[in-house]
């Protein structure tokens, strides 16, 4: 599946987008990282590798779940919550 | 769910309770498979009930294994799972913990909602309040009920940081249908619903599996896969495809024909079973439900929702008691651990503590199922050539497939 099909799925989210980005990454770790699990774990397609050979992130989709930075081993991921009252609201959960 | 059970407990005891909530309602960031069992809750909150926002009971259990192109179910039906008080219900957070934050608060309790906690404040060493923003609320206790990736507990201390072994992740998608549908195509009659659990080809090997539950007028499917097996994978496999491919296998794409995908939804899940408990309590600090690693997979049930509520309910009776001597230390919160001893809570943890280590083996999610599989399709399969005798046939697939591993490995079953 493309992430412009999971794209798809989560138009059918409401996500209140924060303008404060709610997860970091440190360049010059994913540079050195060879597994890249984030790229594939992620549920919503949130990173991807840009032309440039960087950890790109995709945030508007974020369901917040975590597993991204639980697989970050190398601890590269600063990761928090969107600021109250933004990122995802389910509806049905 | 921790929270608000915590919250309405308090409340009802008379003492004074904030809940502060980062979504636009109670809900909002909530996620469950979705399944409640009733009985270990009933009593702990005997007044809501009655009219709490549930789905459907569940009036049917199936499990499936599954190989690649065949899939073998057991199902129980039973009059037990049509006695009410009924056994369990279908549920969706999103209506439930909106009506559940609406009767903590008239309890009595205060709900903040659109409010992150970001930090605690700390008094001579100990946890005197949160920090939200620009606020800082001062409070006796902190009940850290901030789910699975609770940040709040691991600032406490009293969490180290989450390792992939311990943990999966849950993907759903809920799939709206009418009732009419969902009753025919699960064979339900009016209020009934079904509860099915796959395991088998569907996560490649990987510890996990799938799961449908009917609500009232959608489906609820989804997959739960381990992170430390997707990042041990030799040929990545993006967790979204895992899902859709699963969707699509024709035993799934049967019963949600027509339907209508209206939400997606993701959320970890604990795995480490009791050996992952964190430290439940410190000085003006409690944890519980998902921040606790409340969570319980036994391989035929998984269980979180009821060990949130009671987890609330023991949090609220410890800090009840600590309120009264007016001691809100380590030492009189410790109460809160010794409820939870006594309660099924960790009594059900403890004794499936070798659960993990016995669903830990990848042979139990690829070679088992698909030799289950593979052994019926030959049994019943009819061909040109004359038919082998029934015993021939499983008994040279078990031999070809399994040798003898098997047995050593069934000893394993008498630890759960």
């Amino acid at each position: 599946m493309s992430k412009a099909d999971v794209k798809a799925k989560l138009g059918h989210d409401a996500i209140k987008v924060d303008s404060v980005k709610h997860i970091k990454v440190k360049q010059e770790v994913c540079a050195r990282c060879k597994e890249r699990y984030c790229i594939y774990v992620c549920p919503a397609g949130v990173y991807k590798l840009n032309k440039e050979g960087q950890i790109e992130l995709d945030l508007d989709g974020c369901l917040e779940c975590g597993t991204c930075r639980i697989a970050c081993v190398k601890e590269a991921i600063d990761w928090t919550y969107p600021r109250g009252g933004f990122g995802v609201q389910f509806k049905f959960g | 769910m921790a929270g608000l059970s915590a919250a309405y407990a308090l409340a009802k005891d008379g003492v004074e309770v904030l809940v502060i909530e980062r979504g636009d309602y109670s809900g909002a960031k909530n996620v469950t498979g979705g399944r409640l069992y009733m009985n270990p809750v009933r009593k702990l909150l005997p007044d809501l009930w009655a009219e709490a926002p549930l789905e459907r009971f569940v009036a049917q259990e199936t499990i499936s294994v599954m190989s690649e192109t065949s899939s073998v179910s057991i199902g129980l039906s039973s009059e037990k799972l049509r006695q009410e008080p009924y056994h369990s219900y279908t549920i969706l957070r999103g209506k439930f913990d909106r009506w559940f934050a609406d009767k903590a608060a008239e309890a009595g309790a205060m709900l903040v909602t659109k409010q992150k906690v970001d930090d605690l404040l700390r008094e001579n060493g100990k946890i005197a309040g949160i920090v939200s923003g620009e606020d800082q609320i001062q409070a006796n206790v902190v009940v850290a009920a901030d789910g699975i990736m609770s940040q709040i507990a691991e600032r406490a201390g009293l969490k180290e940081r989450h390792k992939p072994k311990e943990f999966a992740v849950g993907i759903k998608e809920v799939v709206e249908l009418p009732s009419q549908s969902i009753e025919d195509r699960f064979n339900l009659t009016n209020g009934e619903g079904a509860a099915r659990m796959y395991m088998g080809s569907l996560t490649k090997g990987m510890f996990g599996g799938g799961f449908l539950y009917t609500n009232k007028d959608s489906v609820s499917l989804g997959i739960v896969v381990s992170i430390a097996d997707m990042m041990a994978r030799n040929q990545p496999i993006e967790s979204p495809d895992l899902f859709e491919e699963f969707k699509s296998r024709p035993e799934i794409a049967a019963l949600i024909r027509g339907g209508e995908t209206v939400e997606y939804s993701a959320h970890v899940i604990g795995e480490g079973g009791y050996g992952a408990i964190p430290q439940l309590y410190g000085d003006g600090i409690v944890v519980a439900g998902d921040a606790a690693g409340l969570n319980l997979n036994t391989g035929l049930t998984v269980r979180g929702m009821e060990f949130a509520i009671a987890s609330g309910v023991m949090a609220a009776r410890a800090i009840k008691r600590a309120k009264d001597g007016n001691d809100f230390s380590k030492a009189s919160l410790a109460n809160y651990q010794s409820l939870m001893q006594e309660s099924f809570v960790l009594k059900d943890m403890y004794t499936f503590r070798n659960a993990p280590g016995f669903l830990d083996n990848p042979r139990l999610f690829n070679l088992y199922p698909q030799v289950v599989c593979e052994t019926l399709e030959k049994m019943m399969f009819i061909g040109e050539e004359p038919k082998k005798k029934l015993s021939s046939t499983a008994l040279a697939e078990i031999r070809h497939k399994l040798g003898f591993s098997w047995v050593k490995e069934a000893r394993g079953v008498f630890k759960l």
